[in-house]
């Protein structure tokens, strides 16, 4: 059993902290989130440069040789900084694709790339009416002859304006909610046909409505075999369900320090509000709040690698320990701000909404509750029935 | 970062759960604590001193093992998964690791053995009636008359001290002091004259804590342990002993899983309780709620391979630990359903000659159910836990 680090995991987290603090201070994060394109491309090639973008690859695929726990440390430093750009849609679930189920081809024309920054990826699976349901998929792709054509809307694909590529979920047979016949595809997001609705969400990201009219798309886009893609679809989300998992850490701890030292600047009835009992316990279960979904994201990201039912507890008990603490602590840490924790002015308000936002991104606290119980039950019945 | 256990390690563990298997006397298996004698109670300390694992995180001198924190982690995970009876913490874990880090090489040699082989029972005397979670403001008092200490006052919530044939005391030996510079740590035979050991029963029923009245006690002056006045200072050492293992999250995941079980016998609507969503969920949540508790756990221990010690963070275990342990006593309470309503008078001690109602496994729901409430009392109560997060981590 081994919780510590890598030299190059602390080196990793390191650098990069020093880079959000010396150049993602607050203001510069606020006017490019109110700029036109929503984001700085060239602080993603400086990220590329730190190796971030390749840390959690293989060496054979071209990457530092990390796994998970690399993304997971960048997404700690994330959350703290609140940072934009895209290295979920893009390293995690893109590079997820790509690495568990891309063909050597596919590696080899978008891994480097990926890798270097001049690719980006987005993962473009919602649809208007599927909720948190992956199987849920009514965008077709018709085989037409060697090629296949994309016909349907995808919802929220967060990243989306600023990708270079798309992974497309589509159903090449079968009807809306089955498990099988569901294939993704590799898209290059101006290929013709392809239509988006661009527009920042309520957390300081880009998102798009994508329509996908009649889009031809080669057979050798696609990733893994035809009409079995669920299985790669949920490993690769409960990828990104770690990684989110540990921005929210980072996101929480931003909010639990300016929540103390708010109580102990603020005075009220002549003595600093943080000497009030009451608060003081509100704090404390913040803090254990956090503490808890700390250890849920190490939990989550160490059990990836193991057989599927294992993952898929893991990922769902991190996910419902997280959305319950990122509300708690979201709306605690408010509350204690008082009329200043409801203005834009502040920063908590920002990590309020990213907190808030990230339980229902890749399923709220229902979903996972429900999910997780499904996964338990089974066994537990079969174990009655011995 | 991996959650592997070493070759090493998994060995240990085949080691301790074959000894479990072959040394786990055959009349306790499967009861509970209340069901047992005295006698049967000390049984598995007894054995378990003769393989020299009945104190494991003593010191090696003393009878310790040496373990690591992992291998104490996975002996306490093998003993929860077999549901043996552990010693109780009050010798192991309390005055024995006072004794050996501040008593006399006299009282070493003189109470250590019989610690470490479980032929000395001892018991705890620090609450008052009007001294509980502002321990220090204790008023007992023990006065020097020539070469003894005279202690005279009232113990209150004394563990299953009616077997004990030791206690540990704190008294007030300075009264003109600050409140905590006062107070020193005295050892007391229960079978001094003036030492009267008065039942309480809680609301389950059962006979598991006791007032102890002090009337003009004597004992030895030489029965002080360390320094005088310097009681609170050893009082707080022992509290803040093996802080770790308070989470019992070994014991409750086995609370689990018989939990799951009770559910999947109990009927709902012509299919198991298990299959009805609400009741399965709510498993679950307690279950997701356990694992965020054992990984900081795991979290900790790890820190204390590395020489960290737990700091203040573990008050986080205890009051999370017992949380849960309290949940999971409320979720069997439910259950059962309609059979946690028999009440019999002296089950389990009184034997055989009860016939209980109702299925097995309902039978203790309700008493374990009001008996895990002292949980969030005892030990600092879990908002003075939270006193100490407040104050110790977050510097409020």
């Amino acid at each position: 059993m081994d919780f510590s680090f890598t030299e190059e995991q602390n080196m990793i987290r390191d650098s990069l902290s020093r880079l959000i603090r010396e150049q993602y201070d607050w203001e510069t994060r606020n006017k490019v989130i109110a700029s036109e394109s929503g984001w700085r491309p060239e602080m993603w090639a400086q990220f590329a440069e730190l190796g971030l973008l390749m840390a959690p690859f293989s060496e054979e695929d071209g990457g530092l040789g990390g796994n998970a726990v690399d993304a997971m440390v960048v997404m700690e430093e994330f959350g703290k900084g609140l940072v934009i750009e895209p290295y979920v849609p893009s390293v995690v679930l893109g590079g997820g694709f790509l690495k568990h189920g891309g063909s050597a081809a596919q590696k080899e024309n978008h891994l480097a790339s990926l890798m270097g920054g001049e690719e980006t990826f987005a993962f473009a699976y919602a649809e208007p009416t599927s909720r948190f349901n992956l199987n849920d998929v009514s965008t077709t792709a018709r085989a037409n002859g060697s090629s296949y054509v994309l016909n349907g809307q995808k919802a929220m694909v967060y990243g989306a304006p600023w990708a270079t590529h798309l992974i497309v979920s589509a159903r090449t047979s079968g009807e809306r909610y089955d498990d099988a016949g569901i294939s993704v595809f590799i898209v290059p997001k101006d290929a013709a046909g392809i239509t988006t609705r661009d527009y920042p969400t309520m957390d300081g990201f880009r998102a798009s409505e994508i329509y996908f009219e009649n889009v031809e798309v080669s057979g050798d886009s696609m990733i893994g075999e035809e009409g079995k893609a669920l299985p790669l679809i949920e490993k690769v989300v409960d990828e990104g369900i770690a990684a989110i998992c540990s921005e929210a850490c980072g996101a929480m701890q931003i909010a639990n320090a300016d929540t103390i030292e708010y109580a102990k600047q603020r005075k009220q009835f002549n003595v600093p509000i943080s000497t009030f009992q009451v608060l003081q316990h509100e704090m404390v279960d913040m803090f254990i709040a956090h503490q808890q979904s700390v250890s849920m994201t190490f939990q989550v990201t160490m059990r990836l690698e193991e057989d599927e039912a294992t993952r898929k507890k893991a990922a769902s008990a991190a996910k419902v320990q997280i959305g319950k603490a990122g509300r708690f602590i979201g709306q605690a840490a408010t509350q204690i701000h008082g009329g200043m924790g409801v203005t834009d002015e502040l920063r908590l308000g920002h990590y309020f909404k990213r907190l808030t936002l990230i339980d229902s991104q890749f399923g709220n606290v229902d979903y996972h509750l429900r999910r997780y119980t499904s996964l338990a039950e089974g066994q537990d019945l079969s174990a009655a029935a011995e | 970062m991996n959650l592997e256990f070493s070759p090493e390690e998994n060995a240990f563990r085949e080691e301790v759960r074959s000894f479990i298997e072959e040394n786990y006397p055959e009349e306790i298996k499967g009861k509970d604590r209340e069901e047992l004698t005295k006698e049967q109670f000390v049984a598995w300390h007894q054995i378990l001193g003769k393989k020299g694992w009945s104190v494991p995180s003593w010191p090696v001198e003393y009878g310790g093992t040496g373990w690591t924190p992992t291998q104490k982690y996975i002996w306490s995970e093998e003993n929860a998964r077999a549901d043996t009876i552990m010693p109780l913490p009050f010798a192991v874990s309390m005055v024995g690791p006072v004794i050996y880090t501040f008593g006399s090489q006299e009282h070493k040699d003189k109470y250590l053995p019989g610690i470490v082989d479980g032929t000395t029972w001892w018991c705890q005397g620090f609450s008052e009636p009007g001294a509980g979670s502002d321990l220090a403001g204790l008023k007992t008092t023990a006065v020097r008359d020539g070469d003894e200490w005279v202690i005279n006052g009232q113990k209150t919530w004394t563990t299953l001290g009616q077997h004990a044939e030791m206690g540990f005391f704190l008294c007030r030996t300075n009264p003109d002091v600050k409140k905590q510079e006062g107070i020193s740590f005295i050892l007391i035979p229960m079978d001094t004259p003036g030492v009267e050991v008065r039942p309480i029963i809680m609301t389950d029923g059962g006979h598991e804590v006791n007032e102890v009245w002090l009337t003009d006690v004597r004992v030895p002056v030489d029965n002080l342990v360390g320094e005088e006045n310097k009681g609170w200072t050893y009082a707080k050492f022992l509290l803040a002993h093996e802080r770790t293992g308070i989470a019992g999250v070994a014991r409750s995941k086995r609370g689990i899983e018989k939990l799951r079980e009770v559910a999947a016998m109990e009927h709902d609507n012509g299919k198991p309780l298990i299959a009805n969503p609400d009741f399965a969920e709510k498993i679950s949540q307690l279950e997701i709620d356990l694992t965020a508790l054992e990984f900081t756990e795991l979290r900790t221990i790890a820190g204390m391979q590395k020489g960290k010690g737990p700091g203040p963070e573990s008050s986080l275990l205890k009051i999370k630990g017992t949380e849960i342990q309290q949940r999971l006593t409320e979720l069997t309470l439910e259950a059962v359903g309609n059979y946690a309503a028999p009440y019999f008078r002296g089950f389990p001690t009184d034997g055989d000659n009860v016939f209980p109602i109702g299925p097995d496994y309902a039978h203790m729901a309700m008493p374990n159910y009001l008996n895990m409430r002292k949980t969030s009392i005892y030990g600092g109560s879990n908002e003075i836990q939270r006193n100490i997060i407040a104050k110790a981590v977050l510097g409020l």
